[in-house]
């Protein structure tokens, strides 16, 4: 009481930001309790289970794993580094000499930037596509009612049913030595065909359910079709494409892994391919590495998409989370 | 009277399963440019069909409208609305939302800065100048319907026609905002058309007062002529037996000609209260 009555301003500004640090540390501890409690049933688990490749990786088997490719990673890069200084240095001395790129074994660090890239493009592409045919679709209830048994049909089919349709009509139709290797291009579009469902039925959704107020706005204005579209139909339906893009980019950073273990395209997918057929006693603990990765990486795509939602959604009565 | 908007044997009727359904018909009005009429008459008369066939964004089963010897057949600036529930793009400020008429209406006619001086000119006009950078959501509701009436000023309408655009509204803020638009009215010159529920609204701001009968088959039941002198004060109004005579005369139509709610049974009315206050006794 006395402290309050020597220095009133100070105590208010406490007042305000303390809940907030309270809430903030009160989540934290939350968070590394349910976490706490994850690792030590995954290791109580792990020391009782046996299997053909010996004991199943505990936290701590996990964790040197983690480190293992960490120095692997290290040590190709520095590899790398010296196959370029003396390739420069042969340049040098004989400028016929020819150039090659270094042609090592990619580590696990190189498969999650190959991962990334495939997962985003085939969302990109994705999008590119399931954004306008959307609008196309959600204005205009005749092409809806032909678009949507057709949705309903594709949407549902695995990404394991596509894989070999689309490897083979991509090995037809694509030269093996193309820019883009052929992996790449069979997993990028495996995750398209399979991610593009939700930003085109929410684009649909979005755009059909412009309020009739804003489309008499918009009729009163004489506002021609393109201008309809870009000032009223789409910022209307922003919020729902953005929940879209946002279940999408979640399945296709799912079926990336699959399709790249079949693809055999060299990001995550393939590591963990790689060590299951591999075999060794650390292939486990390197496949829970890569698991815990593959997790990661999910969720810190979805808290990017989140926040550009948060970011264009106009509507901030809706608790987005 | 010089015939600016002419309303003539307007009737509309919807389809349904049973056969179509007679929403309006025979409606018949002649409107001089810069008159206040009001429309008024009891829910689902069809007050919002007539707005909405003279705005074009219904098209009349029968009859037409002509506007300066121009028939109507789809929505344009020259018709503004004001709408009942504003119908502000949300995802625009105040001044976006003014401007996004501004440009479609006078693109290739102004210059960007006069279009800019247009825009400021018309929040100014409602008095909304100060939140010009505000989201629609982020203003009370009294200023939405400011901004909704700049929206619908800044097109130069020669009819604005406005769907109970105070209705939502508590009676400080309405009472201001009828003040505003007598004012704006008086200043410009423009044809309303006015719906309304409110019997003191459509008295207090009309030159006419069109009375419509229940529907189906809704129509102008009468038509009061409102000779006060302009500009309208409510407050000397309220004591004028001029004033209180055309009040009478809307609501004995309302009341006695086309009632509709059937007034409560005085004896059960009273059985309830008396049951209430058991109830208060014994909560007692």
């Amino acid at each position: 009481m006395i402290i309050q009555l020597k220095n009133p301003m100070p105590s208010s500004a406490i007042a305000s930001w303390q809940p907030k640090l309270r809430e903030l540390l009160r989540q934290g501890s939350l968070t590394l309790a349910g976490l706490a409690i994850f690792v030590l049933c995954w290791a109580a688990l792990a020391e009782n289970l046996q299997t053909s490749l010996g004991q199943f990786p505990g936290p701590t088997a996990v964790a040197i794993q983690f480190k293992a490719l960490v120095a692997e990673h290290q040590t190709e890069k520095s590899r790398e580094e010296l196959f370029y200084q003396r390739q420069q240095e042969r340049l040098e001395k004989n400028p016929e000499a020819v150039s090659r790129p270094y042609s090592g074994r990619p580590t696990f660090f190189s498969q999650i930037q190959t991962s990334l890239q495939t997962v985003l493009s085939g969302f990109l592409l994705a999008s590119l596509f399931a954004i306008p045919a959307g609008v196309l679709i959600g204005l205009s209830p005749l092409s809806y009612s032909a678009a949507n048994p057709l949705i309903q049909l594709l949407k549902p089919i695995s990404p394991l049913a596509w894989l070999p349709l689309i490897t083979i009509v991509v090995s037809a139709s694509y030269p093996a030595d193309g820019l883009l290797s052929r992996s790449y291009l069979v997993s990028a579009l495996t995750v398209a065909l399979c991610s593009l469902w939700p930003t085109l039925i929410n684009t649909i959704v979005g755009v059909s359910q412009v309020p009739a107020d804003l489309q008499n706005v918009s009729k009163v204005l004489r506002l021609n079709w393109f201008r309809h579209v870009r000032a009223i139909v789409l910022p209307s339906a922003v919020p729902m494409i953005f929940t879209g893009l946002r279940l999408s980019l979640g399945i296709a950073w799912m079926v990336l892994i699959a399709a790249e273990m079949l693809a055999q395209n060299p990001g995550l997918g393939k590591f963990v391919w790689d060590e299951f057929q591999n075999g060794s006693s650390d292939s486990l603990a390197r496949i829970c590495v890569a698991v815990a990765v593959i997790g990661l990486i999910g969720l810190l795509l979805d808290r990017l998409m989140l926040s550009l939602q948060k970011a264009v959604s106009w509507d901030k009565s809706v608790q987005l989370r | 009277m010089q015939k600016h908007l002419e309303l003539s044997q307007v009737g509309i009727s919807f389809p349904t399963p049973k056969g179509p359904f007679v929403a309006l018909q025979n409606v018949n009005l002649s409107i001089a440019k810069g008159e206040i009429i009001s429309l008024i008459g009891h829910s689902g008369c069809g007050k919002s069909t007539v707005l909405n066939i003279i705005a074009g964004l219904l098209k009349a089963t029968e009859g037409g409208v002509i506007l300066n010897h121009k028939e109507v057949n789809e929505p344009g600036p020259e018709r503004a609305v004001v709408f009942q529930h504003h119908s502000l793009l949300p995802w625009l400020s105040v001044y976006e939302n003014v401007a996004l008429a501004v440009r479609q209406v006078f693109a290739g006619k102004m210059t960007k800065s006069q279009m800019q001086d247009w825009i400021e000119h018309n929040l100014a006009l409602v008095q909304m100048s100060h939140a010009r950078d505000k989201k629609p959501a982020e203003i009370s509701g009294g200023m939405k319907q400011r901004v909704g009436i700049a929206r619908a000023l800044a097109m130069q309408p020669q009819v604005l026609l406005m769907d109970e655009p105070f209705g939502a509204l508590d009676a400080l803020t309405r009472a201001h905002l009828q003040d505003s638009v007598q004012q704006i009215q008086a200043e410009l010159g423009n044809t309303v058309i006015l719906i309304t529920h409110d019997v003191d609204e459509a008295v207090l701001l009309s030159d006419r007062i069109v009375m419509m009968t229940n529907g189906p088959a809704a129509t102008v039941g009468e038509v009061l002529q409102i000779d006060l002198p302009r500009p309208r004060d409510r407050l000397a109004l309220a004591d004028c037996p001029k004033y209180n005579h055309y009040r009478h005369q809307v609501l004995s139509f309302l009341y006695e000609k086309q009632r509709k709610v059937e007034p409560l049974p005085v004896a059960s009315a009273k059985a309830s209260q008396d049951k209430r206050l058991v109830k208060d006794e014994v909560r007692a």
